[in-house]
């Protein structure tokens, strides 16, 4: 599966803060269209994965290539150009909470497609919240809406710039089983119709196994495992099988 | 810990026991914190500025974020400084009214209040209720953004947060200030009339006219100008207490009342050295 012209590629990421070693070595690699999730137990440093791969956090040592551009030995105007090609869903949405929903998915937009008219973006914005589901509540501002559907559209937010990344921080964490559900089903969704690659950090392993083609297991900073679900469910190592088990409970 | 220091304790533990030595250890471990994390702050700060000016300086400029910056700091502003130069103006008029009468010098009560609201009070008191509404609304409000993990949001949607929520705040606050110092100017000279004419009737056309006897361009601009120095400092400091914020929501809370307490303390000390330069220059 793996290709020299990856999407994502990961190498030798080593992450520490003051003493303590959250990411220790690690590689990883998701091919064009492929879906891969992360899973780990909390604190196993997912997020700050997600945030050294678009040098939210600065690397200790180590190599991020997105598009096949080094993360770490860009400018600051070259990174802005690879941040557009990223889409990124954050944990608790991270909507800007003194704008109303429908400015929250055409903030990206009007400040990077100047060529569209005002009418087009909103348009854009429109049809994109109409496909997950929140375009009857463009101008609510994200305190008047619930978890579930501030995430609903932090995906939006993430898709406006039709980047060919896609980074997703625990998209069903804190939400109740059905919402999560749904969120899983949409990223399924967005995952056949966009053929988007991903790289989705979670703990919830019936959503990974719904929409991703590949599973890596971090403990103490590094893979301990990775391979498809029907592969891991073969896997001997404890850790890996007490994770996979909560499938089945 | 340098060599001293370890002498000095082993001396103290030898006379007064152990619990002396231990607390002189302690307290040269609080100086030597205090000490690094000040040098720390002020480096992190510069830092901050050059990062800051090279965002206000590059394109694509905020223009639409700015005039709501302009909004939010100078016309929300307004009424709170028209009332402190109100009450600067009448409280002036009320206390030196009588060390003037005192003196036989009553004549020179208007031109006590101008002179005394434009060179000084209106310019400090403006600078000092602006770094308390603005300077705890920036710092609480990006603190608030910080933590949420907007900022972090606004920079993976390849935005640059130093451009669109610092240099925005801080060029309202360099051009609001002198606007707001005119203002409450304007309040603290009517106000100051007002209460003079309460005590002796005087016409407001008279009130002026010896008030801004002998009146220099000198002593009005620069006073004025001053406050944008002060705008710098109010915005910096608050956007920048605001954007380090750590910490949940008790940081916010930090970040709110540290951008004021440094603001007002900043821009005290800026006044000191900004008065001697303009009286330097203008004499």
């Amino acid at each position: 599966m793996e290709q020299a012209g990856d999407p994502i590629v990961i190498e030798q990421i080593h992450k520490s803060f003051a003493d303590q070693k959250v990411l220790n070595g690690i590689t990883l690699r998701v091919s064009a269209g492929e879906t891969v999730a992360v899973l780990g137990r909390s604190g196993t440093g997912k997020s700050v994965l997600l945030k050294l791969m678009i040098r939210l956090l600065p690397i200790d040592s180590g190599s991020v290539c997105i598009t096949g551009e080094e993360i770490n030995a860009l400018n600051e105007h070259e990174l802005y150009e690879i941040r557009k090609k990223v889409g990124f869903l954050f944990q608790q949405a991270a909507l800007y909470d003194s704008l109303t929903v429908r400015e929250n998915v055409s903030f990206p937009l009007a400040r990077h497609v100047k060529q569209m008219t005002a009418a087009e973006r909103d348009c854009q914005v429109r049809e994109l919240l109409a496909s997950v589901e929140m375009d009857r509540d463009l101008d609510k501002l994200p305190s008047q809406i619930s978890g579930g559907m501030q995430k609903r559209v932090g995906l939006a937010r993430a898709l406006v710039l039709n980047p060919e990344v896609l980074l997703f921080d625990e998209p069903t964490a804190g939400l109740d089983p059905i919402t999560a559900n749904e969120i899983s089903n949409l990223i399924l969704e967005l995952k056949k119709k966009r053929k988007m690659t991903a790289l989705v950090v979670t703990h919830d392993i019936r959503a990974a196994k719904l929409f991703a083609d590949r599973l890596v297991f971090l403990r103490e900073g590094t893979v301990i495992a990775e391979g498809t679900f029907a592969d891991l469910q073969k896997s001997r190592d404890q850790f890996v099988r007490r994770f996979l088990s909560e499938d089945d409970s | 810990m340098p060599r001293t220091n370890e002498s000095l304790v082993e001396l103290t533990d030898s006379i007064h026991g152990s619990t002396a030595g231990v607390s002189i250890r302690n307290s040269v471990a609080l100086t030597r914190n205090l000490v690094v994390s000040t040098f720390e702050w002020f480096g992190e700060l510069g830092l901050f500025c050059v990062r800051l000016l090279r965002a206000a300086l590059t394109p694509p400029y905020q223009v639409a974020e700015l005039l709501r910056q302009c909004d939010e700091i100078g016309s929300k502003s307004l009424p709170l400084v028209a009332l402190a130069g109100a009450a600067t103006g009448i409280v002036l008029s009320l206390q030196t009214r009588a060390s003037l009468i005192q003196f036989g010098a009553k004549s020179l009560l208007p031109s006590v209040i101008v002179f005394s609201i434009i060179k000084e009070s209106g310019p400090v008191i403006t600078a000092l209720v602006v770094s308390g509404r603005v300077g705890a609304g920036i710092g609480a409000e990006l603190g608030s953004m910080k933590v949420t993990e907007q900022i972090d949001a606004m920079e993976a949607s390849a935005v640059d947060p130093f451009q669109y929520l610092a240099a925005t705040r801080v060029l309202a606050c360099i051009l609001m200030l002198p606007l707001l110092t005119v203002a409450s100017n304007f309040s603290g000279i009517l106000m100051g009339w007002m209460a003079t004419t309460l005590a002796e009737p005087i016409s407001l056309r008279l009130f002026l006219l010896n008030g801004f006897k002998g009146a220099l361009f000198s002593d009005f601009v620069p006073p004025i100008l001053k406050t944008a120095v002060f705008g710098l400092i109010i915005g910096t400091v608050a956007c920048f207490q605001g954007m380090r914020t750590k910490g949940g929501t008790e940081g916010v809370g930090r970040s709110a009342t540290s951008s004021v307490v440094l603001a007002s303390l900043f821009v005290i000390l800026a006044d000191v050295i900004l008065v001697r330069l303009i009286l330097t220059i203008w004499g």
